[in-house]
Order: C-alpha cells, then sequence, then structure tokens
C-alpha cells in the first residue's frame, strides 16, 4: 500500500509577486482518499491544477502514476488514467449528459464501435445513480446535484486510477451530500480508486476519507489520519476541527458508525 | 496470471467451461468485443479466475457475454475484487432504461419543429403586445405622481444609449449620406442632372434614413445592453429582490429605459439627419463640383416641414421597440448565464426585425396617404 501515486516535491506556485504555495511536499498512496483542506486562498485548487499539469510551477516537481508531470506540454498519456471532476461538473453545455460521457471515450479510443461506446456511457450515468433517461438531457436541465453525478460520470468514463474531485458536496443539500460521500466511497472500493479530494466539508471528511492533508502558509501543514491531524497544534486546525460545526460532523459519524 | 501490459483472451473448453484471461480493462474493450462476439457457442460455466485486471467496461463485456451464454453473474468465478466490481455493475444494470420515445421520421420532426416555431411566434408576438400595455399602464400611472419617478435613472441611461451613442451615429449617417450622394451621381450624371443629388440626399435623410439609421444602431447597441442589464439582474435573482423590497420592477428599470429612448432616439435622428446631408453636400462639393451655397439653397427648396415630420413620426414608435424587447427579453432570461447570452442575441434580432418591419409598412402607408 506505500506506492505514492502523486509524489510532489518542493512546489513552489506564485502569480505575479503572490506566492501560493513554497516548498511544498506531499505523497498520494495508491488506494486511499486523500482529503484536503484549508482556508480560502491557501491553493487547494491551485494545487490540484499543478498536479493536473494545468498550470506550470514556479519550482519543484510534481510526479503522477510514475510519470513527471513538470515541465511537459501535455502529459496525453496521464489524461488517460486520471479523471477530474471540477467544482460544478464542468459539463459542456451544448452536450447532451451521454455525448458528455461520450467525449473521453471517442477522444482516446476511437476503436470502439459506437454501440458499445455509447452502453459503456450509459453504464457509468448508472453508477453514478442517475435516473435513466437522464442521458438525453442537456446539463442545463439538471440539477447542481445531478450536475455533480453527470460530471463524475465523465470523470470515471475511462476507468481511471486517479481521480481528482474539487468540491465534490458544496452546493448540495445535506441529504445529497451524505448520498453523494456514500457514492464515492462505494465506487471507490468497487474501482479500487485512489481519490484526491478537495473540500470544505467537515461530514465528507469524516465519513469518507482516509487520510488529511491541512494545506496552510503555502505548505502542508500536516498530514494523516483524522486523529494525528486533529492533535497537531496550530490555531487554524484547531478552529476548524474542534469547532462546533467538527463537533455535530464528529457527532453524526459516530451516530452512523454504531 | 499473465503480465496485465499485455491483452490476451485465452478460451479453453475443458468440460463446458470457458476459461477467460487477460487484461479485461478499456484499453482493449474494442478487441475483446470482436472477439466475444465471435464466440457464438454455448457454456455451461465461465472461469475468470485468470483475468488479470479488470475495470467498469471489462465487467459490463463480461456481463454481457454471460447473459447471451446463458450464464449467471453469480455463477462467474472471479478474484475476490473482481467479484465486488462485477456486481456492483450488475446491479446498476438492473435499472431499466424507459423505453426511448422515438422521434419519428424525419418529415414528422420537420413539422413539429414548423409547428412550435409557429407556437413560439404566437406566444411571443401576446407577450409583447402584454408588455407593451403593462409598460404603459405602469407609466400612466406614475406620470401623475412625481414622487415614483426614477429622474437620476433616467438621465444615466440618456447618457448611455443617447449621448454616448452620439459620435457612432454620426459617423455612420456621414458615410451613407456619402454612398447615397454617390450612387445618385452615378445614376443622375448620365442624364446631366447631378443637382438632383441634392434631392435624393435630403429626401432620403429627411423621410427615412434619418430615423431608420439611428433606430438599428440603437436596436443593436442599446437593446442589447438592456437585455443583457437585466438579464443578468434576473439570474442573480436582483429582480426577485425588487419585488420582495415591496417595489416594482417595471417602474425601476423599465420605465426609465423607455423613457430615455423616447427623449433621445428623435434627438439623435436630427443629428442623425444633419450628419447625412452633410455627407451628400461633402460629396457634392469635391466630387461633382456643386457649390456649397447651391446646395443648401435647393434643399431648403426640397425639404418641406410635412416630409421632415412624416420621418421623425416613426422615432417614438421605433424608441418603443427597441427599449421594450430589450427589457422583455431581459426577463425572459432564466437561470444561467447562457440564457444572458441567448436572451441578448435574440433582442437584437427582433428589434431590428420588427424596426425594419414597422419602417416598411409606414413607407406603404405614407406613399398610399400621399404624404
Amino acid at each position: 500500500m506505500s506506492e505514492a501515486v502523486i509524489r510532489v516535491r518542493g512546489l513552489k506556485t506564485q502569480f505575479g509577486t503572490q506566492v501560493v504555495h513554497e516548498d511544498l511536499d506531499l505523497d498520494v498512496q495508491r488506494g486511499e482518499i486523500l482529503g484536503v483542506v484549508g482556508g480560502s486562498g491557501t491553493g487547494k485548487s491551485v494545487l490540484m491544477r499543478a498536479i493536473l499539469g494545468l498550470l506550470s510551477p514556479h519550482a519543484g516537481s510534481v510526479d503522477v502514476l510514475g510519470e513527471t508531470v513538470t515541465g511537459r506540454r501535455d502529459p496525453v498519456k496521464l489524461r488517460r488514467r486520471t479523471g477530474v471532476l471540477f467544482q460544478d461538473g464542468a459539463l459542456f453545455s451544448s452536450l447532451t449528459v451521454l455525448e458528455n460521457v461520450e467525449v473521453p471515450l471517442k477522444e482516446h479510443f476511437p476503436e470502439l464501435s459506437a454501440q458499445l461506446r455509447g452502453d459503456l456511457a450509459r453504464l457509468r450515468l448508472r453508477l453514478v445513480g442517475l435516473a435513466p433517461g437522464t442521458g438525453a438531457k442537456l446539463p442545463s436541465e439538471l440539477s447542481g446535484g445531478m450536475r455533480k453525478r453527470a460530471g463524475l460520470a465523465r470523470a470515471l468514463a475511462m476507468d481511471p486510477e486517479l481521480l481528482f474531485l474539487d468540491e465534490p458536496t458544496a452546493g448540495l443539500d445535506p441529504i445529497g451530500a451524505a448520498d453523494f460521500d456514500e457514492l464515492l466511497k462505494t465506487l471507490q472500493q468497487a474501482l479500487g480508486l485512489t481519490v484526491f479530494l478537495i473540500t470544505h466539508d467537515l461530514d465528507t471528511l469524516y465519513a469518507i476519507c482516509d487520510r488529511i492533508a491541512v494545506l496552510g502558509k503555502g505548505r502542508i501543514l500536516t498530514v494523516g489520519t483524522r486523529e494525528e491531524v486533529e492533535d497537531f497544534d496550530d490555531d487554524w486546525i484547531r478552529d476548524y476541527f474542534h469547532g462546533p460545526r467538527a463537533r455535530s460532523a464528529r457527532a453524526a459519524q459516530r451516530r452512523g458508525g454504531d | 496470471m499473465k503480465a496485465s501490459s499485455q491483452w490476451l483472451l485465452e478460451i479453453h473448453k475443458p468440460g463446458r467451461t470457458l476459461r477467460l484471461g487477460g487484461d479485461w480493462r478499456i484499453d482493449h474493450a474494442a478487441a475483446l468485443q470482436r472477439t466475444l462476439d465471435d464466440c457464438s457457442e454455448d457454456f455451461s460455466g465461465l472461469d475468470g479466475t485468470d483475468i488479470a485486471a479488470l475495470d467498469a467496461a471489462g465487467a459490463f463485456l463480461l456481463l454481457e457475454f454471460a447473459r447471451r451464454c446463458g450464464v449467471d453473474a453469480e455463477a462467474i468465478k472471479l478474484e475476490a475484487r473482481q467479484r465486488e466490481l462485477l456486481f456492483a455493475v450488475a446491479r446498476s444494470q438492473e435499472i431499466e432504461e424507459p423505453g426511448a420515445d422515438s422521434d419519428g421520421p424525419l418529415w414528422r420532426r420537420g413539422l413539429a419543429r414548423l409547428g412550435g416555431a409557429v407556437l413560439a411566434l404566437k406566444v411571443n408576438t401576446f407577450r409583447l403586445l402584454g408588455f407593451l400595455g403593462l409598460a404603459l399602464a405602469t407609466l400612466a400611472a406614475t406620470v401623475l405622481r412625481p414622487g415614483r419617478w426614477r429622474v437620476t435613472a433616467t438621465v444615466h441611461h440618456m447618457q448611455q444609449s443617447g449621448l454616448d451613442a452620439l459620435p457612432l451615429v454620426s459617423l455612420l449617417s456621414f458615410l451613407v449620406g456619402a454612398v447615397i450622394a454617390f450612387l445618385g451621381a452615378t445614376v443622375l450624371r448620365d442624364f446631366g442632372a447631378e443637382l438632383f443629388v441634392v434631392d435624393l440626399t435630403t429626401y432620403a435623410f429627411l423621410r427615412e434614413f434619418g430615423v431608420l439609421l439611428t433606430a438599428i444602431l440603437l436596436a443593436g447597441r442599446t437593446a442589447s445592453a438592456f437585455a443583457a442589464q437585466i438579464g443578468t439582474m434576473k439570474s442573480r435573482e436582483e429582480i426577485d429582490a425588487i419585488r420582495t423590497l415591496g417595489q416594482d420592477p417595471i417602474v425601476l428599470l423599465v420605465l426609465p429605459r423607455l423613457l430615455a429612448l423616447l427623449i433621445m432616439l428623435p434627438l439623435l435622428s436630427v443629428v442623425a439627419t444633419l450628419a447625412g446631408l452633410l455627407g451628400g453636400l461633402t460629396v457634392a462639393v469635391f466630387n461633382l463640383g456643386i457649390p456649397t451655397d447651391l446646395f443648401i439653397s435647393r434643399v431648403q427648396e426640397t425639404a418641406t416641414l410635412s416630409h421632415y415630420l412624416t420621418g421623425l413620426s416613426k422615432a417614438p414608435i421605433f424608441a418603443m421597440v427597441i427599449a421594450l424587447v430589450g427589457c422583455l427579453e431581459g426577463f425572459k432570461v432564466a437561470g444561467t448565464a447562457q440564457s444572458v447570452g441567448e436572451r441578448t442575441t435574440s433582442a437584437v434580432v427582433q428589434s431590428i426585425s420588427l424596426v425594419i418591419i414597422i419602417d416598411a409598412l409606414a413607407a406603404v402607408f405614407f406613399m398610399e396617404m400621399g404624404w
């Protein structure tokens, strides 16, 4: 289990004179769900974009699935093995939901027959629990929760080993968010995924994450299991994990666990 | 166990059990499907313990194949983790897809589109007329109550849609005036009647082009701005907020824009007429050798008040069309940013079309009346 799927070393990113990350190290192990938390503006999304190779860092290196991302123009091979769910799904608005899921299949596996491609795309929609018939709809006709599920279906289209999720439960109602958490956990176990998950949602953090990384002051403050992170000596972490919302999330988790 | 980097499908038949092996991942899905399709015999059992790697796509193909062979999913022999995946896929497959409602043949879909378009036109017309009535009724109710006048907003829109458009309107009218003079000159020179270029330009601008050019420009410039402004407010629920605060969005948003255009469009079209005549004058002086004082005296002979009033009488109607279409399209925005874009486009298309249609009808009417 100790194989690092994502390996970040000495990462430095900056916009103009504003330094976002400085000397940041992070390892994500195969088969785990790593939750990334941090206050607003600590560069959680920027970190994800750097790992995905969507922006090139000032210094440092990023290795994903054994390949170096930094300094490459476009790591096409990696795109086949990673899936990304952006904040609001980022579905292509001019395509139906089913066509959205077919896009990566068409791009990377043009040899698939149209019939099989459609079947595989429908399979993803079913796996993420979208009602039958949703495939023919346009993204604008879906609710926020359904858009996220559809986005997840597209991210899963190529059976990736590594899944990136940017605030998957933001903007969902508590029941929808809990459902989404459960769905993620089920899929992660069934498909054997490694998940890099950015979140603000304490419930998500407690319910499905194996390890938690806390971002702050331009680096990873601490990373570890929930218990290890909670005991770390830092004001922000204390407020975050021991505030009233954290207490109720923990209580809910305990009730759910019994 | 085979190396997972290598694609392999092994079919052995000891007894009537089919043994499967190799890499069952999406990278080989197409080849897998071909092999499975070729395999048409019946088997009593499937043994997948040699499958090195399985993903959801592979599991789907395996399930399909098992179903075709009449083998139960439970009966497929697999490694424990792969079994879990297979069952997860199998469970999701149990949800029934509703019967795809066919759209029918092409001619029926074409007919349906035509019908939809006609209905949409009818609904759209009724809505525009209804909105016109609403705006006029609100205007009438507001006129007598100066406390509800939105003077600042009105002046603001007068500046934005009127004063700021002045350079563009004058420049374009000047150029069109010059073009008309050129066109006239090429035809009239053959008859030695270049002087009538002055009549042509004067007629054209007093009766038609002064107002029409201004209206078309404002339809592109202002109707789109109105639709985008109100549409953005609608999508951010600002319109709802206005209502819940006990205010009337028509008074607050529509009347200032309507009044601003009602005042500014006639004024702009006066400027446009002058600029057009100036364009004609420039061509006449520099290209046709007609002296400036002759041009001006000729204009004075040709231009009568009735011509000008005929032209100008259309200005308030155009102003109303542009303002109302722009505002109404803004109010039609639903939800997303994409909708704002669509409505803005629609506002421009509708207002320009309406302006030209009304102008054509008016031209026929005035001609028949002999005005």
